[in-house]
Formats: C-alpha cells, sequence, structure tokens
C-alpha cells in the first residue's frame, strides 16, 4: 500500500479514536438527556458505520494501487 | 420431535461431522495447489474467530447489566484494523521470512532466538487462555443445561452424567486434536481449520441475526416499538454512556486492550499471521473485518433490552440468547441459537489451542527435551510422532484446565469477566512485540524484565482478584490488602482508584512491563545474535533483500538428516527437490551445504519446531556457529592433520631444496672439469708440439744438409732421440693420468714394505744420481714398514720425486737425502735437496697439472713433463696417503708422502 495511503489510515483511527471516546460520548449523553432519545448506542453504531465506510471507500478506490 | 435436547446434540454431531469433512476437504484442495482460501474473504472470516461464546453470549449479558459498555471489545480491533496495513503487513513480512510459527515463536526469534523468551511467552499464552477456554466451556454447558431444564428434570442429563462441561472439554479436545495435529506440516499452514473457522464464522453470524431478527421483529414489532417499550419499561437510562458504569479512563483503556487482544491472543496471532497465505489479503481485511463485528453486534442491545423487558433479570442475560427462542416455544430457533453458540466456541476453541500447544512442543517442550542428554533424542530418526504427541498433550492440557478454571473459578463469573482476564494476559506481550519491531535497542534482558514482572502483575491485579471473587480467596484480601497492608490491595495497588478492575490491571501491567523493557534495554547489552536479529525485525523490508550469511559448514547430507528427523521423509525429500531444481542439479549428500541451504533448512525446521529449536537443531549440524567440546576437539584434530601435513610439506621443500643445491654443485663441478679438460687438451697439445717441433726442425736439418760432419749429426740425432724419450714420457704421462682420473687406473694393491720400495727405487735411480754427482744421503731403517698400494706406483712416486730433485740441485755440489719415518698412524717419506727450493705460494700450484718451476735461479729448459707430481699426487691420495713440499735443514726443497701404516708385510714368496 502506498505511504500516503498508510497517512490517511492513521489519520482515520486517530479521528475515530476521538470520535468514539470519551469528549465527544460525554457531549452525546448530556444532548440526549435534554433529548430524550437513547442517542449514545446510535451515535456509536453511526460513528462506526461511517468510519468503516470510509476506510473501505480509501481502500477500494481505484486508480492508487 | 423428541426431547429437545437429544435433537440439538445430534444436530451438534452432524454439524461437527460436517466441519470435519469441510476441513478435510480444504487440507486436500490446500496440497492438490488449488487452495479455496486463498481469497480476503475467507481470510476476514477467519478473523472472526475473535467472536466467541464472549461476543455471542456475553455482550448480551453485558448490554443487559451496562448499555454500550460491551462496545470497546469490538471498537478496540476496529481502530486497530485500520492501521492493519502499516502494522500487520510488517509482522507478516518478518513471519514469513523467518519462518515463525506462533507468537512465543515470534518474540523468541526478535530477541537473539531466545529459549527463554519462547518459554516465557508460552506460559503467559497458556496461563492467559485457560480462563477463555473456561469460557467457552461455561457457554456450552450452560447452553447445555437450559435444553435439558427444558426437557424436564432427569433424562438425558441423568444419561449423560451431570458433568456437561466435562464431557463438552473431552469432546473438543478430540475434536481440536483431529483438526490440529493431524501431521506436521512443513509449511504450517492449517488451510483446512482455516476453512472450517470461516464457515463457523458464517454460522455464528447467521444464527445470532436470526436470533435478533426474531426477538426485533417477532417479539417486538421492530426497532422502534422495542425502543418504546424499553422506555416503558424504564430501561431507557440503560443505554446512555453513565449505565456503562464505565469511566472515561475505562472506555480509552478497554478499547486499546481489545485492539492488542485482537493481535496478540493466541489465535489472533495464528489465524492473521501464520495462517495469511498472502500479505495482500490484509488490505481488504482492515475494512471487512470490522464490518463483521459492526454487524455481529447489531442486534446485542435488541436482544438484552428484548430479554429485560419480558421479564429477563440481568443475570440471566448471558442466556438470552438461547432462553428468549426457547421461552417462546422456538424449538428450531432454539436449536439454531444453541448451533450459533457451538460454533462460535468450537471455532476458538480449535484455533486456541492448536495455537497454544504448537507453542507448547515448540517453544516450552522440544528445547527441553532436546536438551536433555540423557533421553537422547538428538540422535533419534525420526521425531515427528514425539512433536505430534506433545502437541496433542498440549491441547489435552489447555482443555482440562479450562475445565478446572470453570469449576473453581468460572462458575462465579461472568463470561465476560472471564474474557477480559485473558485480555489483560496477553497484553503483556504487546511491548516487547510493539517495541520490539520498531526500536533495535530493546534486548532480550529488557524483554523478559518487562514481561515476567507485567505478569506476575497481572496474576496479582487480576486473577488473584477473581479468586476472591470464587471464594477460593478470603474476601479481605481486596478491602484490606494482604497482611493489612493496604497499599498492595490488589484492585487498587499503591492506592490507585477510580478504575475497574480489568483497567487498573492493564495500567499498572502495561507501564511496568513497558517501563522495564526500556529500563533495562538501556542498561544493558544485547548479545551480537539479538543485535542481528533486531536489524532483521525492524529493517525487515531491508533486510529481506541483502542473503544472511552463516558461518560455519555442514554437509548437505546432514541437513536432510536433520529435516527427515523433524518433518518427516516426504517433506524433506519434496524440499531438497525443490532446492536441486532451483540450482539445476541435484544436491550431492557429500557437498557442502552453503549458507543459502543452512538458512533455507532452519527456516522449514523453525515453521515446523519454531526458531529456538530450530536453532538449536541446526546449530548442532553446522559447525562454526556453537562450538561444544566435540566439535572443537574435532577442529583441534584437524588442525593437527593440517600442521603435520604443513611439516612434512616443509620437509619434502627442504630435501628438494638440498638436491637441487647437490645438483646445482655437481654442475658446477662439471662445468668446471670440462673447462680442465679443455685446458689439459689445450696444454698436452703445445705440450706434445714443442718436441715435435723441435725433432721435426733437426730431422729436416739432416735432410736438406747430407754433408754435415758427423759430430754435429750426432748432436742432432742425440737431440732428436732425447726428444723423442720426452715425448714418450709425456704420453706416457698422459695415458697414466687420464686412466687415474677416469678411474680406468688397473692397479695392483696388496701388502708391501714401504722400506723395501724405496731402496728399489733408489736403485734405479743410482744411475742418475751418478751422472750428476749428487751427494746421496739414505735413511731408511731396515725395520719393515707395512703398507697396502701398488708397489709400481708407489716405485714410480719416489722416482719421480727423486727425479724432480736431481734437476734442481745445484752442479756440482748437488745433496740429496732420502728419509723414511713413521709418524703415527702413516710412515713418511721425504726427499730433500739443496736446490732453490719452492716459494710458498708455489707450494700447493706445483701439483697441478703442466705446472713448471720457473725462476731465475732455474736458467735450465725444463726436462719434466710437467705432469709428475700431479701424477704422484693421485697416487698417493689413492691410497690414503698425502703429498706436500715442505722445508728442509738442505736450504733446497723437500717433497714428502706419507702412506697409512699396513696391517700385514707382503709374504715373502711374493717379495
Amino acid at each position: 500500500m502506498p505511504e500516503r495511503r498508510l497517512g490517511q489510515l492513521l489519520g482515520l483511527m486517530m479521528v475515530a479514536a476521538v470520535l468514539l471516546n470519551f469528549p465527544m460520548l460525554a457531549l452525546i449523553e448530556r444532548w440526549a438527556e435534554r433529548q430524550g432519545l437513547p442517542l449514545v448506542p446510535i451515535y456509536l453504531f453511526t460513528v462506526w458505520a461511517a468510519v468503516i465506510a470510509v476506510a473501505a471507500w480509501l481502500i477500494e478506490r481505484r486508480g492508487e494501487d | 420431535m423428541g426431547s429437545l435436547a437429544s435433537s440439538a446434540i445430534l444436530v451438534s454431531l452432524v454439524y461437527l461431522g460436517l466441519l470435519f469433512a469441510l476441513a478435510s476437504w480444504g487440507d486436500r484442495r490446500a496440497e492438490a495447489g488449488r487452495s479455496v482460501i486463498a481469497n480476503p474473504y475467507v481470510y476476514t472470516l477467519s478473523l472472526a474467530v475473535y467472536c466467541t461464546a464472549w461476543t455471542y453470549f456475553g455482550s448480551v449479558g453485558v448490554a443487559a447489566a451496562q448499555g454500550v459498555g460491551f462496545l470497546p471489545v469490538y471498537l478496540g480491533p476496529t481502530l486497530l484494523a485500520l492501521v492493519f496495513g502499516g502494522l500487520v503487513r510488517k509482522i507478516l513480512l518478518i513471519a514469513k521470512a523467518y519462518g515463525i510459527t506462533s507468537i512465543a515463536d515470534f518474540a523468541s526469534a526478535r530477541y537473539g532466538k531466545s529459549g527463554t523468551i519462547a518459554g516465557l511467552v508460552t506460559v503467559v499464552a497458556l496461563v492467559g487462555s485457560i480462563p477463555y477456554i473456561s469460557l467457552q466451556l461455561k457457554a456450552v454447558a450452560v447452553g447445555i443445561e437450559l435444553l435439558l431444564a427444558q426437557d424436564g428434570p432427569g433424562t438425558v442429563e441423568r444419561a449423560m452424567g451431570a458433568d456437561s462441561a466435562l464431557i463438552v472439554a473431552l469432546l473438543l479436545a478430540a475434536f481440536s486434536i483431529l483438526f490440529g495435529t493431524r501431521h506436521i506440516d512443513a509449511t504450517e499452514h492449517h488451510q483446512g481449520m482455516v476453512l472450517a473457522i470461516a464457515f463457523e464464522s458464517i454460522v455464528k453470524l447467521v444464527c445470532f441475526l436470526a436470533v435478533g431478527v426474531f426477538v426485533t421483529w417477532t417479539l417486538f414489532d421492530g426497532p422502534v416499538d422495542l425502543l418504546a417499550r424499553a422506555a416503558e419499561a424504564g430501561l431507557a437510562e440503560r443505554l446512555g454512556f453513565a449505565a456503562s458504569s464505565l469511566t472515561a479512563a475505562d472506555w480509552f483503556v478497554l478499547t486499546i486492550l481489545s485492539g492488542l487482544a485482537a493481535l496478540l491472543l493466541p489465535r489472533q496471532f495464528q489465524v492473521v499471521v501464520i495462517e495469511n497465505l498472502e500479505p495482500a489479503h490484509v488490505k481488504r481485511a482492515s475494512w471487512l473485518f470490522p464490518l463483521y463485528l459492526l454487524v455481529i453486534n447489531l442486534f446485542v442491545l435488541p436482544i438484552a433490552l428484548g430479554g429485560l423487558i419480558l421479564g429477563g433479570t440481568p443475570r440471566e442475560a448471558d442466556s438470552f440468547v438461547l432462553a428468549l427462542p426457547l421461552v417462546h416455544g422456538q424449538g428450531w430457533l432454539a436449536i439454531l441459537a444453541f448451533l450459533g453458540g457451538l460454533s462460535a466456541a468450537t471455532a476458538m476453541v480449535i484455533v486456541e489451542t492448536v495455537a497454544v500447544s504448537t507453542m507448547i512442543s515448540n517453544d516450552l517442550v522440544m528445547p527441553i527435551l532436546l536438551r536433555m542428554r540423557a533421553l537422547g533424542l538428538a540422535h533419534k530418526p525420526d521425531l515427528t510422532g514425539l512433536i505430534l504427541g506433545v502437541r496433542r498433550a498440549g491441547i489435552l492440557l489447555a482443555l482440562l484446565g479450562g475445565y478446572l478454571f470453570f469449576h473453581g473459578v468460572g462458575e462465579a463469573m461472568g463470561l465476560v469477566s472471564i474474557g477480559y482476564i485473558a485480555f489483560a494476559g496477553v497484553a503483556q506481550f504487546a511491548p516487547l512485540l510493539v517495541l520490539g519491531i520498531a526500536w533495535k535497542g530493546a534486548n532480550r534482558n529488557g524483554a523478559v524484565a518487562g514481561l515476567s514482572v507485567g505478569f506476575l502483575v497481572w496474576l496479582y491485579t487480576l486473577v488473584v482478584p477473581s479468586f476472591v471473587t470464587a471464594g477460593v480467596l478470603p474476601a479481605s484480601l481486596l478491602t484490606e490488602g494482604p497482611w493489612g497492608w493496604d497499599l498492595l490491595r490488589p484492585t487498587a495497588l499503591l492506592g490507585l482508584t477510580g478504575l475497574n478492575p480489568v483497567s487498573h490491571c492493564v495500567v499498572w501491567s502495561l507501564a511496568v512491563n513497558t517501563g522495564l523493557l526500556t529500563l533495562v534495554s538501556l542498561l544493558t547489552r544485547p548479545s551480537d545474535l539479538e543485535r542481528l536479529q533486531a536489524i532483521l525485525f525492524v529493517d525487515v523490508e531491508e533486510s529481506r533483500r541483502t542473503p544472511r550469511l552463516w558461518r560455519g559448514e555442514a554437509r548437505v547430507g546432514a541437513l536432510e538428516e536433520l529435516l527427515v528427523r523433524f518433518l518427516g521423509r516426504p517433506a524433506a525429500e519434496a524440499i531438497w527437490r525443490a532446492e536441486g531444481a532451483r540450482r539445476g542439479r541435484p544436491l550431492e549428500p557429500e557437498e557442502a551445504a552453503d549458507a543459502r541451504l543452512v538458512e533455507r533448512a532452519e527456516r522449514q525446521l523453525a515453521r515446523a519446531i519454531g526458531a529456538a529449536t530450530a536453532r538449536a537443531v541446526v546449530a548442532s549440524t553446522v559447525r562454526g556457529e556453537t562450538v561444544g567440546p566435540d566439535a572443537l576437539m574435532e577442529i583441534l584434530d584437524e588442525t593437527q592433520k593440517v600442521l603435520e601435513y604443513s611439516r612434512r610439506l616443509e620437509q619434502k621443500s627442504n630435501e628438494l631444496e638440498a638436491a637441487t643445491a647437490e645438483l646445482k654443485r655437481a654442475n658446477e663441478r662439471l662445468t668446471e672439469l670440462d673447462r680442465l679438460k679443455d685446458d689439459f687438451l689445450a696444454t698436452v697439445s703445445h705440450e706434445l708440439r714443442t718436441p715435435l717441433t723441435s725433432i721435426r726442425s733437426f730431422s729436416e736439418i739432416l735432410l736438406d744438409n747430407p754433408d754435415l760432419d758427423a759430430e754435429e749429426r750426432a748432436h742432432f740425432l742425440r737431440i732428436i732421440t732425447s726428444e723423442s724419450e720426452r715425448l714418450t714420457r709425456l704420453i706416457n704421462d698422459v695415458l697414466d693420468l687420464s686412466k687415474i682420473e677416469s678411474g680406468r687406473m688397473d692397479w695392483k694393491v696388496g701388502p708391501a714394505d714401504l722400506g723395501e720400495l724405496v731402496r728399489t727405487a733408489v736403485r734405479a735411480a743410482e744411475g742418475l744420481i751418478a751422472e750428476k754427482s749428487i751427494a746421496l744421503e739414505i735413511v731408511v731403517p731396515n725395520d719393515p714398514a707395512p703398507v697396502v698400494c701398488d708397489r709400481d706406483r708407489v716405485i714410480q712416486v719416489v722416482l719421480n720425486l727423486l727425479s724432480n730433485a736431481s734437476k734442481f740441485v745445484p752442479q756440482p755440489g748437488g745433496r740429496v737425502r732420502v728419509e723414511l719415518v713413521r709418524r703415527g698412524p702413516a710412515f713418511e717419506v721425504r726427499i730433500e735437496d739443496n736446490g732453490p727450493g719452492v716459494p710458498p705460494a708455489q707450494r700447493e700450484t706445483v701439483f697441478e697439472k703442466f705446472h713448471q718451476l720457473t725462476g731465475d735461479l732455474n736458467t735450465q729448459k725444463p726436462t719434466g713433463t710437467g705432469l709428475g707430481l700431479t701424477i704422484s699426487r693421485q697416487i698417493v691420495e689413492r691410497f690414503g696417503g698425502r703429498i706436500w713440499v715442505d722445508d728442509t735443514a738442505l736450504g733446497g726443497a723437500a717433497l714428502c708422502f706419507t702412506l697409512p701404516v699396513g696391517s700385514e708385510l707382503p709374504a715373502r714368496a711374493a717379495a
């Protein structure tokens, strides 16, 4: 895999680690309490799916291998 | 439908049979070179062995109590998978380049092929695996109990005996042995096994989704309805982060821990690294594997919530997946649910035990057995049976260990708590592995220190508390610390609180582990081999391009023997054929193996028996790497032989040199003789011409002048006669000399009386002496003087000397004295005169050929031939005497010669 793509995936991992960890979770939790909705699981699964989608796009897009 | 439990057991057995058939087919396809698993999808599904009974049953259990608290276990691997392309690719390159067979092997190879590291990692992996295996046993056992309970009390339960967990353990052990240890594969890929567990990953996913769909859309009217009902039941709180009972730090630590576990658990390392066929597969797996994890977790919360809404308690939630279909009369769905759980558990157990048993045989038992000289294993012709036996025993050990843990501790704990113990255990490999491939400075001492202390911290902070939970150890240990030492409380070490027990353990153990690894590595010096291995691992891309060098040498035949012993004959021969084909000629047993071949052999062996063991056995064959006493003696012996040979060579060379010198001398002598001969011939011709010229010229005068008076004619004729005599003498002398010198002289050797010989010679010379009126004095005693000689020749010598003397004495008044005396072992004859004498400078040269004394005192034309003294010397020396010129009281020269005293006198008759 080219260096650039490895770098992009590493960046994606960093972003995902931040989004799937405490500061963001605490914010969502606060917001969910006000809305009265079970937003934390929905948020986690959505971010998770988005991260996978971006990774799939980065890895599978044509023309760079 | 008969009893549900018996149907489930029947289905399970059919399923396991199917799995085995699938594995055999996969193996056959692999042997035929048409692998069915060589694609990223099967690879991804094999990675999903990560999802075990823990995921299948336990996640719902956690979700029921802690909501999203079950998720870090899957988010961690997702994050890690994103960087598979960098991290795992590098590990794969290393593993393939150096024939790595397990995580213990990897660690050992990195740290100088250390047996200590290999053994330590194996022990940690084994100890860490046991709780995890017990988790699978517990899940399957609980499932069976549930199904049995549905049939009503009694019946099958009694038939099976009470202990379903033991039966499950033994069945799984048998199954794993069948799967994993059918043969020692030279490539150590278990393609059939990978195919089977990929299939199991599909089964468990489908089964779990089926239960999830059933709960969400059959028991409820879809997710919206489910959420509404949950809110009604007051369960909305359960979905918040707060309900997870995890702190921000716990969440973070558990995410990292799970990410590490997805690579470092023995079975994960096995499927991710060892069983990988093509590094390119890793790329697609980096998003497909997270996708699998996402999908299998979609229905965890719905099932948990559904179970709780329908009256289940969080304590029972581990069995919701099975219980919900059962309670609602869905017998076949329940069997399917059980089957999914079984597939999750069997997949884990098979791969885990194969991985751990490989480590036990390669990295723990075989090195020890091989080192025990008494067993003589190093000389056994075939070790494959032994290796397989050790692996089978290892599988049994792991499963029975799991069973005992389940009985002692596991029954009191939730599935996930047990799983975390294993996670934290294998996380101890992370520092030595990650630093090992990133930092060349990490060395063996550091790795041993970090791993062993990290392992102890793990035991103390996580395993000990689990024994407390199980009631094996007193609760006061946790609340008050050992012997009341507050700071040593296992779950609050040094007073660290605010973390759950798992995070607490991970933080402490990894901090200590990493710290010690770094510190000790910086403070101690690595061996050369460690440094080499560190470079090979860290710079694997560069290293792979440069061939490694082996010091020392080995015979091809010895190496092949080694391969046959550890891999079996067919595998060894296949390798040798391939190597021969690459060279374009078959390998000869007696030829020396080159570095490449030795390395290939070591790599092949490493694939079967691990780097540390392979190193040891190859080193025993290749001389020069590790020199034992035997090898040392052999080398000494060889050196001695070489020295001896060299000494003989030197001797020969000296002899040759001597011979050459002799030849050279002979050659010089020959050249000299040749020159002498030429000189001699020139001189002889000259000496012959002088009298001839004289004879010829006087003859011509006589011819030309017929009227010469008689007196004149007589004078000329006298000259002619005298010159003719001289010519005759000369020719006689030349003939004598040439005879003597060429060794053709006919000597008549016999005993003689030297006195008698001298007197005879003097009598013969009387005329000559009288003619010149020389006063002759003879001092020859009458005592016998016995010598051994040719008497005529010795008389010739004396005559010669007398004639010489008479030539040089003054006229008149000439005096000659002849004396014979005995001096020690020889008789000396002295012939003295009162002539002009011989100057000291010429006393040796007078014996040379044609040397004639010239000088002011001798105005007379020499009458000798110039050969007399030369011949005399030859004769005297022939009989062991010597001849020389001496001073004399008479004033002239004294010519003396000696002859050795003989033992006997001549017989009277002969004399």
